[in-house]
């Protein structure tokens, strides 16, 4: 689905969303009678410093001025790679927009990312996965790194790793793989309403508690990790 | 056995190069002596179930060492990455174990948590699961922090902190860094190989440490306290910030808009650390990597930015 067509469907009572140089940015009336603030990055573009502090700067204005859920939209690249963004700290612009995200969901700002195209590394770690609820479209395609880079860090053959795509879902690309994982909560039907989904969503909202470990275990694609995470709390707690 | 048992503790942690040192030998001499009671310890052999798909060597504690003791008296929770296990990259097990040790540390509020950071990022071999440890440890860390809980990150191992270990990195309540600990999101041969090698030449040493070393990070206020290598600078830097961490909230935030949108407009246009050096007023800027710890400190403290009260 594309940008447009997207918020034709959640807003069918109108919006004034508008991307510039792939940064969406805008609010909507939903059904309920709120006001949702909508941020995110449209037409795979690249997070880098730039891009990063303008959206960190609208939830920010927005906690002052707003109420209402933020919706998160993303189809971007990974992170800027370039020597710009890396020496002005891309670090620290990526890891304040993911914690204006996890502070206004903690309070009173409930957020909501929709990955509706691509998204990788750094760039869905401060966008989608700093959101509550993290839901997919039919035909996102979300990678945590591009094969080529892969295949530089592992020192494995682009041919290995794709072979291992195949049959791998905790290393493959891919909406389904992160789905199993835990990450991605819920995949939309892009042929019904999505205005009627997000209602449906906002309605029976997650508690912000974070469990998409549980979630991760109960799906089969993370066998481990809640539990590990729990035994480690346990005796964590044990010393006080 | 080679141990050197006429070393005295005092001189052994004055001795020790944090950046040499193994993620065990870092908690030991971080911490009281005797007082580190490690969580699932590598005789619980909780290894990655997913490293044998690559034909991959397991570790029995997944390169990460998590437990609880003592700083100077007072309770610490602790993590040390291993940085020569896997460029110390998070996978499924490390993670939630980090993970588990923040959630706790939320829970009791008043016992501050000490990260030490070595990590190349997401274990590729395991990307979905590690980039999601990633996104759970970053939240664990802003509910510890607004919990009460200071979360202080210690950077100066071999593999630096990268991918989303930078971005970790920047969710803690401070930082402290050395020379070789370097930050940032990319790694310099990601770049290359996206980028091609006019964007970044990996090859060049002296590019990486000063684009994203630990000086240019102090210079920035990207970390708080810039510290000589040994063990013994690393914790006085711990209990320094320990000292000076004040509560979360949002003015943090917003204060920390402020500082990077500052830093944007004062060197948005320089095209390399020294440009930005320089900027700041530093004569000779081009000599910044060849100062000794001590020189730079002094530097630093006249002339450098802190990202205090605004992280």
């Amino acid at each position: 689905m594309t940008l447009d067509n997207i918020l034709a469907s959640l807003f069918p009572g109108g919006h004034d969303v508008r991307s510039v140089n792939g940064v969406i940015f805008g609010s909507a009336v939903l059904r309920s009678g709120a006001r949702t603030l909508v941020i995110g990055v449209a037409d795979r573009t690249a997070i880098g410093v730039d891009e990063a502090i303008r959206l960190s700067g609208y939830i920010l204005d927005s906690l002052d001025q707003g109420s209402g859920p933020i919706l998160v939209l993303v189809d971007s690249d990974s992170q800027r790679m370039s020597k710009r963004d890396e020496l002005l700290g891309l670090n620290e612009f990526l890891s304040h927009l993911a914690k204006v995200l996890i502070y206004a969901d903690m309070n009173g700002r409930p957020t909501v990312g929709l990955l509706y195209g691509h998204s990788a590394a750094g760039a869905l770690l401060a966008t989608g996965l700093a959101t509550r609820v993290l839901v997919g479209l039919p035909g996102a395609d979300p990678a945590v790194m591009d094969l080529p880079s892969m295949a530089k860090v592992t020192k494995l053959s682009i041919e290995t790793l794709q072979e291992k795509a195949k049959s791998t879902p905790v290393f493959a690309p891919g909406l389904s793989n992160l789905a199993l994982m835990g990450a991605v909560h819920m995949v939309w039907n892009n042929a019904a309403s999505l205005a009627d989904q997000m209602e449906a969503l906002l309605a029976d909202m997650p508690a912000a508690h974070d469990r998409r470990d549980a979630l991760g275990k109960e799906r089969g694609g993370r066998l481990k990790a809640a539990d590990i995470a729990e035994r480690v709390g346990e005796l964590a707690l044990q010393t006080r | 056995m080679t141990a050197p048992l006429h070393v005295a503790p005092a001189e052994r942690i004055s001795s020790t190069s944090f950046n040499e040192a193994s993620a065990r030998t870092r908690v030991e001499l971080l911490l009281d002596p005797g007082s580190f009671v490690e969580f699932i310890g590598p005789e619980k052999r909780q290894i990655s179930p997913h490293l044998r798909i690559f034909d991959l060597p397991e570790q029995f504690d997944d390169g990460i060492v998590v437990g609880h003791g003592r700083l100077d008296g007072s309770p610490v929770f602790i993590a040390a990455q291993e940085g020569r296990f896997m460029g110390g990259a998070f996978g499924e097990v490390h993670g939630a174990k980090l993970t588990g040790l923040l959630r706790a540390a939320r829970q009791i509020r008043s016992t501050p948590v000490l990260i030490l950071f070595d990590t190349g990022g997401v274990r590729l071999q395991e990307a979905n699961a590690g980039e999601l440890a990633i996104a759970e440890i970053m939240r664990a860390v802003m509910e510890a922090r607004t919990a009460g809980v200071k979360v202080i990150g210690l950077i100066g191992g071999r593999a630096g902190c990268y991918g989303g270990g930078g971005l970790m990195a920047g969710c803690c309540s401070a930082l402290a860094v050395s020379e070789p600990g370097r930050i940032a999101v990319s790694g310099p041969e990601v770049i290359e190989t996206n980028r091609g090698v006019e964007e970044f030449d990996s090859r060049d040493r002296a590019l990486v440490w000063r684009t994203m070393g630990g000086k240019h990070r102090r210079l920035l206020g990207a970390a708080d306290v810039f510290t000589d290598d040994t063990m013994q600078d690393f914790r006085e830097a711990a209990l320094d910030l320990l000292g000076l961490v004040g509560s979360f909230g949002l003015d943090k935030l917003k204060a920390e808009q402020m500082r990077l949108g500052d830093r944007l407009r004062r060197f948005g246009a320089c095209e390399d650390a020294v440009d930005i050096w320089t900027a700041e007023g530093i004569a000779h800027a081009e000599t910044v990597p060849e100062l000794s710890a001590d020189q730079f400190i002094a530097l630093a403290n006249r002339i450098g930015r802190t990202s205090r009260d605004a992280r």
